[in-house]
Parts: structure tokens; sequence; C-alpha cells
């Protein structure tokens, strides 16, 4: 682990960048692996070693992680065709968005990001339970932050009639496109959010699990898997913050 | 755990500076005026605050081959989806002699 490669203690991991099953002792599997050091109760039958465990469960995840850019992906796309269709009633619309709310939303992410990542650290170098807890509580606190402002933001949306129905009242040139544009923003930051409260959700659990001390240099899976959840939700925001916010910045309305 | 890289703590805390000072820069070039070029610059710095979250914050940078296919694979699937839907808005108006 001196080097960096921290791996189960009984075999080595995955050369940098190569798939475990390149390994030399992976043909020998009954024999060689198991045989001159204790099975790690937490290594699943169908795996030989933990890192390869490990390996598959990230893999998975990137896999889910897949279809969450098609699924985010598909509203990016209306959102493109939509701003083609109609720029400037987007960039009227952006306008009456609040910049500040924004911005603070997105450096709170960013923030998020980073104790997660080092949530995911602490664990992995068998930080003490209460360490890793204090990042994983400190993401969540700040996810809560996020969901906070975004919760401000839309009660203004309610208050000041634009949001889309039959109570959407628009003062501007463009009340269709800018209609439009405000059923893609609640669309857009309503699914954005949906995640954060999941992501909120799985903290809990993965802190109650953190404290019970479940998590160490030889099995963090859990830690890992949901700091590359929590990071793809940082990642949407990270386009959907210019795209909403900030394409109406330099818009005169006439 | 792919490949259990463990990475330093300074390396989070650059990775986190860049992002900051990303968006400070996208917030401060939303203000001026660049026209079609504010699209642009908007953009390469969401990509690149987004690269640095998935190579740095996902380790995707010390993960073996197959989790990088598979997380580009996402992204390349995106730009199909994209570049397909466009081709066809775009030039409807190219047969019809008027947009739209």
């Amino acid at each position: 682990m001196s080097d960096g490669h921290a791996t189960s203690e009984h075999y080595p991991g995955p050369v940098h960048g190569r798939p475990v099953h390149a390994e030399p002792g992976y043909a020998g599997r009954s024999g060689d692996v198991h045989a001159h050091a204790p099975h790690d109760p937490r290594l699943q039958h169908h795996f030989d070693t933990m890192a390869q465990q490990a390996e598959a469960s990230t893999l998975g995840m990137w896999v889910f992680l897949v279809t969450e850019i098609m699924f985010f992906g598909g509203l990016f796309m209306a959102y493109l065709v939509y701003r083609t269709a109609a720029p400037s009633a987007f960039q009227e619309a952006s306008h009456h968005l609040n910049v500040v709310y924004g911005t603070l939303n997105t450096a709170i992410l960013i923030i998020s990001s980073l104790t997660m990542a080092l949530g995911v650290r602490a664990a992995q170098t068998s930080a003490p339970p209460r360490t890793q807890v204090m990042w994983i509580v400190a993401t969540m606190a700040f996810g809560a932050a996020f969901l906070g402002i975004k919760a401000i933001e839309y009660t203004e949306k309610f208050r000041d009639h634009i949001v889309p129905g039959p109570n959407f009242r628009w003062e501007g040139l463009y009340p269709r496109g800018a209609e439009m544009f405000y059923s893609l923003y609640f669309c857009m930051t309503g699914l954005h959010a949906l995640h954060m409260v999941i992501g909120l959700g799985i903290m809990t659990w993965l802190a109650m699990t953190a404290l019970r001390g479940r998590y160490s240099a030889a099995y963090y899976t859990p830690v890992e898997v949901a700091g590359l959840y929590w990071h793809f939700v940082d990642i949407v925001w990270i386009f959907l913050f210019p795209l909403l916010y900030l394409i109406g910045r330099h818009y005169h309305a006439a | 755990m792919s490949a259990g890289h463990v990475a330093p703590k300074s390396m989070y805390y650059m990775v986190f500076l860049a992002l900051l000072v990303g968006t400070g820069l996208t917030v401060a070039a939303a203000f001026v005026d660049m026209g079609a070029m504010n699209n642009v610059v908007m953009l390469t710095i969401a990509l690149i605050k987004a690269t640095l979250v998935i190579l740095f914050f996902m380790h995707v940078r010390w993960s073996t081959r197959l989790t990088w296919v598979v997380a580009m694979a996402g992204f390349f699937w995106l730009l199909i989806l994209f570049g397909v839907t466009m081709g066809d808005y775009l030039t409807r108006g190219w047969i019809a002699g008027t947009l739209r």
C-alpha cells in the first residue's frame, strides 16, 4: 500500500490500467490464490480476489451511470432542440433566474464533491470510523444546503407565476418560449434534485454503516460506489448551471 | 477500489480549486457578450470541469481500461444522440426551402 496500490492482503491487485484477469495467479484459482492466506469473509465465491470483486462493483456502477447519462441526456437533447428553435426566448427566460443562487449552489456542490472524495479516501486509508462519518456527514450537509437553496428558488418561481401551467404569466416578449424554458428548467433541475434526495438517502445508510467500522482499506466498495454516484450528480449540475442560469446574462430586453 | 490507488489529499484540493476557478470563469465570461462564442466558452469550461471530476474524484484515472471504455461509451452515445437528432432538426429547412 505504501506505493499507493491497496489490495487484498493475499493477492497482488490489478496492475495500473490492466484488467484483473490478466494477472498471474488467475489460472491457479483453487490452488495458489486461496491456499496460503485466509479467505476474506466478504469475498463472494464467484470472485477470485477482493480486488477483482471491487473492480466488478466499480464497473457495474459505471454501467448504471451510463444509463443515467442517457436518462439526463434525453433532457439535454430536448433543451438543445428547443433552444435552437427559440434562442432569444431562452435568453430572455434565463435572464430571470437568480445567478447568485445558481453560482452559490454550484460552489456548494463542488465542495460536497470534495468532502465525498475525501470520505472515500478516508475509507481507503482505513481512517477511524469517526473520520469517515465526518466526511460523509459533511457531504450530506452541503447536499442539504444545495436542496435548501433550490427550495428557495422554486418558491420564488411559484410566487412570481413562472411555473409552467395555467397560472404561468410572462411579461417579456416571448411568453411561449419562456414557458418552454421553464418546463425544461423544472424537469431538469427537478430530476437532478430527486437524484440529490436519493443521494442523501444513500449517504445516511453509508454513514450508519461507516459508524460501525465496516470500511477499511481491505473493503470500502460501498463508499467508492456511493462516491461515484455523488460525483455524477455533481457533473450533471456542472452542465445544468451554465445552460440554464448563464445564457441570458448579457441579454437586454427590448 | 479500482486499482485501489490512494491519491494524496493535496491532489483533491488542487482539483477542487480548479473546479472553483472554472466556475468563477464561467460566471465572469457569461457577463461578457461574445455572441455565439459564449456557448463555446461555457461548454468548454464545463467539459474541463466534468473531465476533472471524472478523472480524479471518480478515480477513472487509476481505473482499469474496461472501466475507461464503459465510462467513455456513455458520453460517446450521448454525442450520437445529439449529432443525429440535430442533423435532422438543423437540415429540415434545406428541403422545404424555409426554416421549419
